[in-house]
């Protein structure tokens, strides 16, 4: 494989594009409304009215704007015209298609009627959004590298092997000013240098796709919709830093995602964009797939390692960090689905260009999942820096039937509630981390006035307390004794002596904890205590106005341990 | 390895073998732990296939598994369950997962889960006695869009109330629960 291979598969592909492609979203949201029975309606359709020559029709990726699913959209350009990346994207757009109406949305290419709904692409939802990451999302066909290659892909990957040499990638990565997407926000490219300047004759590189934070759905879409990209992206990364084997750990509960990387895998082993000697370069790289089985604590990267190694998930101290000793002890290079597929363009368009995106100190764009209480739901890339007012009221459109808005929740577990008052918060890591909640790796559910914040609190540390992986005892513990206070308070049992207890514990778990899963977990109690202290003071059993507390001299007993963790799936 | 194991649970590997060499899933399983080159690292991926292949992970299967992979029985044991996607105990005919993510929960996920649960006589976890129904709860399936979403028998379901899931679960369940 040359760099004239790769043009001519590119060139192909693009040449055997016919007038209409008819682009039906077969990620999971909308497969779990049977779009896969209407892609297969529509293949149909086509070959009835006797069509296939003029009509394409592409099972696409995430085509983002998930409650409206199954969507298809039609785009139509003159045969033989040459369509640019991003010319997509402009033609009529249906909603909620079923099997049954298959054959009225092929009869619309004929000039017929349908009587499908039809959504608007200039709504602001598609507009106000500034895709990198989900550039191919809902454009190529995941399941075929060649419409990867047409979209300008693994070019990067030719021009990196063929004409950088790796501390000038890692240059780039820092002149990017690209920050980890897994919620932490360290500087990629520092994490870069790091490893590649650690010596050692054997190094890793693992791709982090355990997104366990419930509410969170932009990693399964990333490697459902573009799996390539994130594979060329961790390539550059390994060149980089001199590994030359990678590991992709992906969540049991995505199969869908897991299939497609298998394909994709496959693929580029087959066109020899994986394995050795890449591009007629000395590099070797290859990528095994891990799954996850099930575990929250998975996602610290500690733990990711011991469970790549077939261990137990749990987390150990840091330092070491993974860069100097990771997975069996050799340096590993972790990061993030998102931060992987902004490899690849960055590459491509370059650092500067990348940088004028976001704001000062956070560049480019986040992913975010929006759901809850809100009109659209679905997956949104915006730039750093926007205002969450914007990304709730105009792009998902503010609560659906005339609600009010009462918390935007972010960050899952480990990140806190955002009160209406302070929508106008532009999006980035240290505006979030001053309210107290975090970016996390980017799930927004949205809550209006019927959710009650303190069994939000609680539903969170029940999570935290089933996840929690038992080696630390103020996580182990601390979580169970703050999930049996805050049912106490809910149900309307505790005093104010317990609210007191509650917020000394969050304080101790948070600053005694061994890794994030202990120290994040009081977060949803303290920004809810912070915002929304009032619902937690109405459900105390006396008054806290009244002074009776100092009737009570002794603390009330504490509540029995709640029963076992319910069982997951 | 062997010996250890041998000692202290008197003649039960041999059984465990026996057991093994009659069935053919045994011969899956050993194919598949030999495609991973007997490698111990792999033994997340060898419970993954060995659930798949049993619907769930008996006594005589993790003994099996640590012999091939020679591990300690402690640590397969250990990591079987740690992990939320193993279980130690056979599943229904049918199951039910209800997501309870953030995006479900708002939603409604609780009272469809109550709902289901009251039908059926049984809490999340747990199987019918008749084993025809297990109901379990997720901790989010990523289809956080078309919330709250159950997943019946591998089919994820969007938009479900507590009518639409029982519904679905009707047949699923005996009279007299």
């Amino acid at each position: 494989m040359d760099i004239e291979d790769l043009v001519e598969i590119a060139e192909k592909e693009r040449a055997s594009r016919k007038k209409h492609v008819i682009r039906c979203c077969l990620a999971a949201g909308c497969m779990a409304s049977d779009s896969k029975g209407v892609k297969e309606a529509l293949d149909k359709a086509v070959q009835e009215a006797g069509l296939q020559d003029q009509v394409e029709v592409r099972g696409v990726g995430c085509m983002k704007l998930c409650c409206q699913g199954p969507l298809v959209q039609v785009d139509t350009h003159e045969s033989g015209a040459t369509v640019q990346v991003g010319d997509d994207n402009q033609g009529p757009l249906y909603l909620k298609v079923t099997p049954e109406s298959a054959p009225s949305l092929i009869a619309t290419l004929t000039g017929g009627q349908t009587s499908l709904q039809r959504g608007n692409p200039k709504a602001p939802f598609f507009t106000e959004q500034a895709p990198i990451v989900l550039a191919n999302s809902g454009i190529v066909d995941p399941e075929r590298i060649e419409s990867y290659i047409a979209a300008e892909g693994y070019q990067a990957l030719h021009d990196v092997l063929r004409e950088m040499t790796p501390k000038e990638v890692v240059d780039t990565m820092i002149a990017s000013g690209l920050r980890g997407r897994g919620g932490a926000g360290y500087p990629t490219g520092l994490k870069w240098a790091t490893v590649a300047k650690t010596p050692s004759q054997q190094k890793y590189i693992i791709c982090n796709g355990d997104e366990g934070d419930p509410g969170a759905f932009m990693d399964r879409s990333v490697l459902e919709s573009d799996p390539h990209c994130v594979l060329e992206g961790m390539a550059i990364a390994a060149y980089a830093v001199g590994a030359n084997q990678g590991f992709i750990y992906v969540r049991a509960e995505y199969p869908l995602a897991i299939s497609r990387l298998q394909t994709a895998i496959k693929q580029a082993k087959k066109l020899g964009l994986l394995g050795s000697g890449i591009f007629e370069s000395p590099f070797t790289f290859n990528i095994d797939l891990r799954i996850g089985a099930g575990a929250f604590v998975c996602g610290e990267e500690t733990a990711l390692m011991a469970s790549v190694e077939g261990l137990r998930g749990s987390p150990r101290p840091r330092p070491p960090f993974p860069a100097e000793s990771g997975l069996w002890s050799w340096p590993t290079l972790i990061n993030n689905v998102e931060t992987f597929a902004n490899v690849a363009p960055i590459m491509r368009k370059g650092a500067e260009w990348f940088a004028s995106i976001g704001t000062e100190k956070c560049k480019g764009t986040k992913v975010f999942a929006l759901a809850g209480k809100i009109t659209n739901t679905g997956l949104i890339e915006v730039p750093m820096g926007t205002p969450l007012r914007k990304i709730v009221e105009v792009l998902g459109g503010g609560a659906p039937d005339g609600g009010r808005i009462k918390a935007v929740q972010t960050g899952g577990p480990s990140g806190g509630c955002i009160a209406a008052e302070e929508l106008d918060t532009p999006v980035d890591y240290d505006s979030l981390a001053k309210l107290g909640s975090i970016m996390g790796s980017g799930g927004m559910i949205v809550m209006d006035e019927a959710t009650q914040m303190v069994d939000v609190a609680r539903f969170f540390m029940e999570f935290c307390m089933d996840e929690s992986c038992g080696k630390c005892v103020p996580c182990r513990t601390g979580t169970v004794q703050m999930h049996s206070l805050l049912k106490k308070i809910l149900a309307r049992e505790a005093t104010a002596r317990d609210l007191q207890k509650l917020e000394e514990l969050c304080d101790m778990v948070r600053h005694t904890s061994l890794c994030g899963l202990g120290q994040t977990a009081p977060n949803p109690i303290l920004s809810t205590l912070r915002f929304f202290r009032n619902e937690y003071t109405a459900l105390l059993k006396d008054d806290v106005h009244n002074g009776r507390n100092k009737n009570h001299p002794a603390p009330e007993p504490a509540p029995a341990p709640a029963a076992g963790p319910a069982t997951g799936s | 390895m062997i010996a250890t194991l041998s000692r202290k649970k008197k003649n039960r590997l041999p059984q465990v073998l026996e057991h093994a060499s009659g069935d053919k899933r045994f011969k899956i399983l050993e194919v598949h732990i030999k495609k991973h080159q007997f490698k111990q690292d792999a033994l997340i991926e060898v419970l993954h296939k060995a659930q798949e292949l049993f619907g769930y992970l008996e006594d005589d299967l993790l003994l099996f598994i640590a012999y091939r992979l020679k591990l300690p029985t402690s640590r397969v044991y250990g990591v079987a369950t740690f992990y939320h996607f193993f279980t130690l105990k056979p599943k229904g005919r049918h199951t039910c997962v209800v997501c309870m993510g953030t995006a479900c929960y708002v939603k409604g996920a609780d009272k469809v889960l109550a709902a289901v649960e009251n039908k059926a006589g049984i809490k999340a976890g747990e199987t019918t006695p008749d084993g025809e129904l297990s109901l379990l709860t997720a901790r989010c399936i990523g289809t956080c869009g078309i919330a709250p979403a159950v997943v019946y028998d591998g089919t994820v379901t969007p938009r479900q109330t507590p009518e639409t899931a029982l519904e679905h679960v009707k047949g699923w369940i005996k009279h007299g629960h």
